[in-house]
């Protein structure tokens, strides 16, 4: 698994799709485990009923089928699908509504999920998503990129614990892709895959949503840091490093960490 | 699974398919990485004989893709592996030195060096042409790439006598980072066409330029960036000709370097905020303290200012 894991992170973030297929075909027992461990760029299905789109995941399906978040139906339709409980339901619901608006502020468009489900230690589940195209053509609305594309995948795992504090453990996975073609015929593709994890003890008081609301938001802001100060800026300093830029040249811009 | 019969077919089909995998992993490694690779696949495929033909019809496509230059046993300077200095699958001209390396693929090294051949070397008058255009090539390189190699290939012409033909040089400039320790490799090619064109007394340029990075530390993260340009010049003589051929060539590999320096500059405040902004609008972080109530919901809306 570990050279599994291994090629996973040295072939292009742009040809995860076809990396993955690669290695399900050549450990088909391990498949659960890998599809648990990669994360593949998110898929969308219309839910006719609801008149929206919704985010296609492991943590939606029941065999061929998807649950609709809006509507809580399956599609294509499954007789006996499973579902959250109704309070689950009920919480699931609520941050559906919130979630989008949160997603709105930040994205300005794209389609985000949220599922629940109950798990074996009297706690919950929670999977949030969010799936942002930001190319000219869709949703980017200052039109700098030809294909801009951002999937982000947040689990988090609550356990109950006593005296009103909750325990919190979020995953976050971020995916990222982006093409300027600013220039005459040049292309810049800038694109990849991070993962961090962030646990928490809270109080109840506000709320669970109100909890996992701001420990997503927070992650998703370091993320954001770490794509582009960290991750971006050592692949300029990479360039830099191969072709020095003449003296003369700022360089400016970036801080030095 | 299937009856007796049907078995070793399957088990053929197999490892046409494991083959099939290895090869694209290897030929799919970032620069610098295809060791890494290589070994990951070989454990994965758990299958040696079918590793070994994966790799060696892959190796040779990888290296001749990334530009890979091994150094020559004599340590007079590195030959490049490309397909415009192939004498055959394993031997290949550096024309500089006017040798043949005989070259292992698979280890990424050179088993053997021999002069090369009247034949395999351009005319009295191409090498002209093409040493001027080396030398100039060199300095530029040593300049402005601390790890490049290069080199200057007739890939077309080469047995031309004088002036009355045209003629075509592959200028290659391939400079390579690998930083294992530290999670990021990197590479820069340079491919360059000139064309000689005799009749019409013009020379004309064509560049293919290609940047890659990868960061790979707790993540994955690549860059991939090419660029295409043209430029041309007038016919002139040897040592002229490297001149301004080298000119254009510093001049539009400047400008490219220039254009990824303003893409990475721009990234933070422009091109990321169509993918998700650094905060609201309103500059605040967003309100879930207030999301308590269900009703709630709406009025958020019309404090954020969504009510459409």
């Amino acid at each position: 698994m570990e050279a599994a894991m291994d090629l996973m992170r040295r072939i292009s973030p742009r040809e995860s799709e076809t990396a993955l297929s690669a290695l399900l075909t050549l450990l088909p027992d391990q498949s659960t485990h890998l599809l648990s461990q990669v994360d593949l760029p998110l898929k969308v299905l219309q839910d006719m009923d609801a008149g929206k789109e919704f985010i296609l995941c492991e943590y939606n399906r029941d065999a061929d089928s998807y649950r609709s978040p809006w509507s809580n139906n399956y599609h294509p339709p499954l007789d006996d699908g499973s579902l959250p409980s109704n309070e689950l339901r009920k919480l699931e619901v609520e941050a559906n509504e919130i979630f989008a608006i949160y997603r709105d502020q930040y994205y300005e468009g794209g389609v985000s999920s949220v599922y629940m489900w109950e798990d074996d230690n009297q706690g919950f589940v929670a999977c949030f998503l969010i799936k942002k195209d930001g190319s000219r053509t869709r949703d980017g609305r200052r039109g700098y990129l030809q294909e801009g594309a951002w999937d982000a995948i947040h689990v988090i795992e609550v356990g109950l614990e006593e005296e009103g504090t909750a325990h919190y453990c979020l995953t976050s996975t971020v995916m990222l892709s982006l093409t300027t073609d600013d220039k005459q015929s040049g292309s810049f593709n800038l694109s990849g895959s991070i993962r961090r994890q962030m646990i928490l003890d809270l109080p109840i008081s506000e709320g669970h949503l109100c909890n996992m609301g701001k420990m997503i938001e927070e992650m998703e802001g370091k993320l954001r840091n770490s794509l582009d100060q960290v991750y971006f800026g050592k692949t300029r300093e990479m360039v830099c490093t191969l072709r020095p830029p003449a003296e003369g040249i700022q360089l400016g811009g970036l801080p030095q960490n | 699974m299937a009856d007796g019969g049907d078995e070793p077919e399957e088990a053929e089909l197999g490892e046409k398919q494991k083959k099939e995998i290895a090869m694209w992993f290897l030929a799919n490694a970032p620069a610098g990485e295809i060791q890494y690779v290589a070994k990951d696949i070989k454990s994965l495929l758990g299958d040696d004989g079918v590793y070994e033909t994966a790799a060696s019809e892959a190796f040779p496509v990888y290296n001749k893709t990334h530009l890979v230059s091994l150094e020559m046993p004599d340590r007079s300077g590195n030959v490049i592996i490309t397909r415009f200095g192939e004498i055959d699958e394993s031997n290949y001209l550096d024309p500089r030195t006017a040798q043949v390396a005989t070259v292992d693929h698979i280890k990424q090294v050179c088993s053997n060096l021999r002069p090369a051949t009247d034949e395999e070397l351009p005319s009295f008058y191409i090498e002209g042409f093409r040493s001027a255009l080396d030398a100039e090539l060199c300095k530029y390189v040593d300049e402005t790439y601390p790890k490049g190699t290069c080199a200057v290939y007739c890939t077309k012409g080469k047995d031309v006598e004088g002036p009355g033909s045209g003629f075509e040089f592959t200028v290659v400039i391939s400079a390579a980072r690998h930083s294992p320790q530290n999670f990021c490799n990197g590479s820069w090619r340079s491919i360059w066409k000139v064309e000689f064109k005799d009749d019409l007394q013009v020379v004309e340029l064509n560049g293919s330029l290609q940047v890659g990075a990868h960061y790979f530390e707790e993540g994955n993260v690549q860059l991939d960036s090419k660029n295409e340009c043209n430029d041309s010049t007038i016919f002139q003589s040897p040592e002229d000709n490297a001149i301004s051929v080298m000119n254009m060539i510093r001049h539009h590999e400047m400008e490219y370097m220039s254009s990824l320096e303003a893409s990475y500059l721009n990234l933070p405040d422009t091109t990321f905020k169509d993918l998700r902004r650094k905060l609201p609008v309103t500059r605040t972080l967003f309100p879930w303290h207030n999301t308590l109530q269900f009703s709630l919901t709406r009025d958020i809306s019309k404090e954020l200012g969504i009510g459409k």
